[in-house]
Order: structure tokens, then sequence, then C-alpha cells
């Protein structure tokens, strides 16, 4: 059993692309979901938004890469808010079924057939990293060491996705301990409470939707720039992934996502390794490598609700929350 | 601690009545004192709103005034429309039609946030504490104009953080009032639930309003805690401002209330000096039933209900 590879191929894990596009659009789940109370089931719906604006825009218009950014951002922010005039004037729960089945729709219309000449279908798009590529300042050559290691492409990437994910921490960080935050945080516990107060509660709402949502679209563009944007990938599975890492790492938090999103790869990358290696060496004779496969997504699953037993507040979570829990 | 200095149980049991002596308001109508008298000077005045749910009318007010800088008492059985009429007039819910005037300004399809900054705040018969908010941030939630509740200008904190010094000092004085201030960090939900009720009123305090609208600001409440409720909100007069509250302790609103007003099945039915309604045979009709002086037999639980009615509505008479 070679040990050394399995953490090795963990600890890549620890600052990869996709580990700072998933603690990106957690951490716009954590602003509609631990800081608003909204309930959004659509992130992966933002995501394909991101992924898929960035990627038209510069395959079929040629865009320069600011220009395809600013679709992605500006589609995300048409859909916040055809998702939001309807829905959050009314209960949570009416946000929640209308934003799962929105990501469905926007799902299903990049993979239908008859727009196949700009979304490429099932097959998806692929060949729009040059843009990307050409801004990078770095010579060619190797960056970092050990498993961190990676070609000048790569940590390019890495430099971008991460440098993104702590603007947006900080911006977080930010407003929600300004007075914006406290109306925000307000609106989580009762929001007739604080529209009897004089504040516009339906506004606050829909800002703090577009706010994470706008997140959730540029982790979408982040998560494309290291393979093809194909429509599978934004299944309603992923919203729960990104789910899974809020609850992980502590719902109203802004450490909490970024943690989470790390331990999630981490934990994920290490279980496909070990038990790779394991169905080969032989231990889990009953099994085949494809069934292993699965088996991951089964360990991850046990090691999370490990630890929303053990630690249900969630790494970074205030214990004192839970005691007021209703 | 010492927002619990009341609640000692060695405490022999105190009737809730004000420690101070209220100074009653006088002289608030013009002509004699009947449903939808005209008042000298009235903060709001409400004219023909209705609102039916299905079948039933729940609020059907032909025309109502409430007078300024005095505390009006919302009275009524259960059922005849007071905490609707609340909703209805704060823009929590719509009428189905109707108009009604807030200092002159019509009020009529406002939402719920726009009447709250006109200066017309209200508190919610079952407590809105916030619960994961401390209690100072439930405070300064309430302040008007905060510059940095602007999401953009909240990223520049030199913008607003001389304007939330002020709040802050203003919301430490309140709760020092409301005998709240050692309570300032802790979450609101760790309250009691007469403390909460103590909360929602100084946070509504934040807003400087003109008018403030109490619903059953006594329920729930234990009646060491009531006194002090009461004392607070005889304060809100001495400063200038407009009470109209529903209740259903009729100690309270004899003891406080300046103006009462009686709605039944969602009608004002009688209006008056609380000393005077309290005689209204329209207000003995509303909590007894018309024909509570005829004899219809069996009955035993109602009969005993009425005895326990009337002593309660005599009571103050004697």
């Amino acid at each position: 059993m070679d040990w050394g590879a399995i953490f090795n191929n963990a600890a890549v894990e620890l600052i990869s692309p996709t580990t700072a596009a998933y603690a990106l659009a957690a951490l716009g789940l954590a602003v509609h979901f631990g800081y608003t109370g909204l309930l959004n089931f659509g992130q992966a719906g933002f995501m394909a938004l991101g992924a898929y604006g960035y990627a038209i825009s510069i395959l079929t218009f040629g865009f320069p890469v600011w220009g395809a950014f600013l679709v992605g951002i500006g589609a995300s922010i048409v859909f916040a808010l055809i998702l939001g005039i309807p829905t959050l004037r009314l209960r949570a729960d009416y946000l929640a079924i209308v934003t799962i089945a929105a990501a469905e729709i926007v799902r299903l219309l990049f993979t239908t057939n008859t727009f196949a000449s700009v979304t490429g279908s099932a097959n998806g798009l692929s060949g729009y990293k040059t843009e990307f590529a050409a801004l990078n300042p770095l010579a060619e050559g190797s960056y970092g060491f050990g498993p961190f290691e990676n070609n000048a492409y790569d940590t390019w990437l890495r430099i971008v996705a991460w440098s993104i994910v702590i603007l947006a921490a900080l911006f977080v960080w930010q407003v929600m301990r300004s007075p914006w935050g406290r109306v925000i945080k307000g609106i989580r516990e009762d929001e007739d409470a604080v529209r009897a107060l004089g504040k516009n509660v339906y506004a606050y709402k829909m800002q703090s939707l577009i706010l994470g949502g706008v997140f959730g679209t540029i982790a979408g563009m982040i998560f494309a720039l290291p393979r093809a944007v194909v429509p599978s990938n934004y299944q309603t599975t992923l919203t729960f992934f990104i789910y899974a890492i809020l609850l992980l790492g502590g719902a109203a938090t802004v450490l909490g996502p970024i943690i989470g999103s790390m331990i999630f790869w981490v934990l994920l990358s290490f279980f496909s390794g070990f038990i790779s290696r394991a169905v080969e060496a032989g231990w889990l004779p009953f099994m085949t490598t494809i069934q292993g496969g699965q088996l991951r997504f089964i360990l991850v699953g046990v090691a999370i609700m490990l630890i929303v037993i053990f630690r249900p507040q969630g790494v970074f979570g205030n214990k004192k929350e839970l005691a007021f829990v209703r | 601690m010492s927002a619990n200095a009341g609640l000692d149980p060695a405490a022999p049991p105190e009737p809730p009545v004000p420690t101070q002596k209220p100074i009653k308001t006088t002289g608030l109508h013009v002509g004699e004192a009947e449903p939808g008298c005209r008042k000298v000077d009235p903060i709001l005045v409400v004219d023909k709103v209705r609102r039916t749910f299905g079948g039933l009318t729940a609020v059907d007010v032909d025309h109502v005034e409430v007078p300024r800088g005095a505390i009006t008492a919302l009275i009524g059985p259960n059922g005849a429309g007071k905490t609707t009429l609340f909703n209805l007039l704060t823009g929590f819910d719509k009428p189905d039609d109707g108009t009604w005037t807030f200092n002159g300004r019509s009020l009529a399809g406002m939402p719920a946030y726009r009447v709250a900054r006109m200066g017309q705040i209200r508190t919610f018969q079952l407590t809105k504490a916030l619960g994961l908010l401390t209690v100072m941030d439930n405070m300064l939630l309430g302040a008007k104009g905060q510059t940095g509740e602007n999401m953009f200008r909240a990223l520049l904190p030199f913008l607003w953080r001389h304007q939330e010094e002020e709040n802050r000092a203003k919301a430490l004085d309140l709760l020092t009032r409301f005998k709240l201030d050692s309570k300032k960090d802790d979450y609101a939900a760790s309250l009691s639930g007469g403390q909460r009720k103590l909360l929602e009123m100084a946070r509504a305090l934040m807003s400087d309003p003109t008018l403030v609208m109490l619903d059953e600001p006594m329920a729930g409440v234990n009646p060491a805690l009531t006194q002090s409720l009461l004392d607070h909100i005889l304060n809100l007069k001495s400063q200038g401002m407009t009470v109209l509250f529903v209740e259903h302790d009729m100690h309270m609103v004899r003891h406080i209330a300046d103006w009462v007003i009686v709605m039944a099945e969602g009608k004002v039915v009688a209006e008056g000096d609380p000393h005077e309604v309290m005689k209204n045979p329209a207000v003995i009709d509303a909590y007894l039933g018309q024909h509570h002086d005829e004899d219809i037999g069996e009955d035993s639980d109602a009969e005993t209900e009425h005895v326990f009615a009337i002593k309660e509505l005599l009571d103050g008479e004697r």
C-alpha cells in the first residue's frame, strides 16, 4: 500500500482550484442560509450560469476574460431577480422549492440539443482556457514544493482562485459586522420584527440573494477553468455537497465554508485513493474498483454525519447559538 | 441582576398597579362620548376600514379617532378584531377597503416598513425578540436612518462608525431605564418572557416614534414585572408619545388609559373615559352577550364565567 501517494494526492486537494470553487460557492450559501435564512437549493444553477456564461462568451462571442466574467455575473443577477421577485415575499420554504426547480431548468436548458451549437449539449464546452492562460504573468516552469508543485498555468489559476476566495471572505466578514449585516441577521431571526422596525426586508433579502448568487457564479467560473464545462456536473447533488461543506464548517461563519471545503476535498481524495488501492491489494474482495469509487462518497457521508452529530455547530460555529435553537 | 430585582420569590404579591400615580388626560373628545366621536386633536383617523376572511368580517370600523398625547386602550372580547385592526393600521395586512391617516397623511396601501419609518411603531402579541442577536444588537436594529445599512457603505466603516457610537450610547441609556443593561451582551433568546417584552418596547423607542402601538403588552408577564411595564407605558406619555394598546387586563386599562375604545365583532361599539365606558350597556352586551340577564337554564359553566366577567367590570366602580 502506497500511503505516501495517498496522502500526497489528498494534500493536493487542499489548495486545488476545485476546493476554492466549492469554498466560494459555500460562502455564497453562508450568506443565503447562514446569515439571511434563505433556503437556496439552487446554488448549482448559479454555478452553471457562471461556467456557461464565461465559456459561451469566449467561445461564441469572442469576449475578453473580463467581459466574459461580467456576462456570467450579469446572468446570475438576472437569475436571482427572477427567483426572488415572486418568492421573497413568501415564506422561506417557497424559495427552496423554486430554486431547486430553477437550477434544474437551467441545467436542462444547457443540456437540450436545441441549443447544441452554443452550449455543446450533453458534451459540454471546452477550449476556453487560452484567454485566461494568456493573462498569466508567470514564466514557464514549475512553482511550489511537494504536493503543491504545479506548472505555470496551474499556479496562476490557484493564485487567482484563492485571491478571489480571500477577497470574498473579507467582504462577507466586513459586511456582516456592519449595520447591514445586523439587519440581515435580524431577518433570519424574525422578518416581521425587522419590518416593524422600518427596514425594507424584501430589498435586503434580494440583496442577499444576489450577493450569494454572484459568489456561486464566480465559483462556477473557477470550477470550470481546470476542466470542461459539462452539464451533468451541475446536478442537484452539487448543491447538496455545498450544503454539506457549509454545515461542516459552520453555517453563519466566514472561515467555516473555506475550511469545510478543504476538509471535504481532502477527505474525499483520501478515501478515494485508499479504497482503490485497498481493492487492488485484495483487502476488499467483495468489491470492484468501480464500486470502490462510489464507496468514497459513503465514507465522506459517514464522516460528515459524525461531525454533525458530535459537533453540530460545525467546525467554526458558536456552540452558544445551539442552546437556543427552537 | 437588577433586571430581576422585582422577581424575589419572598416578596409579598403586589397588585399590578403603577408605582407612580397616573395623571389622566381629560377633555379629549368633542361632543358626546359615542362610537366614532370626534377628538380635539386626533393622531390616527380610521375611516370605513373593512377586512373579511372568507365569509367572516373580522374588522368593519366605520370611523374612529385616536387622540394625540394620550394613552388609548383598545379592548374587546376575544375575536373582536383588535389584533386584525392593529395589523391593518400598521401595514402588516391589507384591508378590503377603507382609508386611514396618521398625522394627516394617508397610510392606505403603505408597506409596513414605511409605516414604521413615519413614526408609528408597533410591538407584537407574541414577542418577537431576535433570539440569536445580542440584546444590544436588537436595540441598534431599532435606530432609524442608519448609513451603514446600505450594503456598499457598510464596507467603509468610517462612514458609519460615528453614528453607530451615538446609537450605542442611546441604546445603553434606554437599556438602563428598562433595567436590561447588564444583559446587553447576552443573546436575546436567553431573556425571560417579561424581559423580552421590555426589550421589544425599548427597541421600539430607539426610533423616537410618535405613536407606539402595543399589542397585549401584559400577556404572559408576571405581576411584579407588570408593574414596571405600566410605569414604562406611563413614561411614554410623559415624554410626549401617543400610546395605543390592546389589553385584556381590566385593572391595567382602568389604571393607565385616558380613553378606551371597545370593539366587538369587528365594530367599535363604545368609546369613552375608562370609568364611564364600563357602565355602557353596549360594553356589557359585548362581553356577556345580549341576553345575559335572561335565564337560559343549564349552561352552568358559562354562568360562572359571566359572574367572573361582571365582577371584573364592576370592580373598578367600587
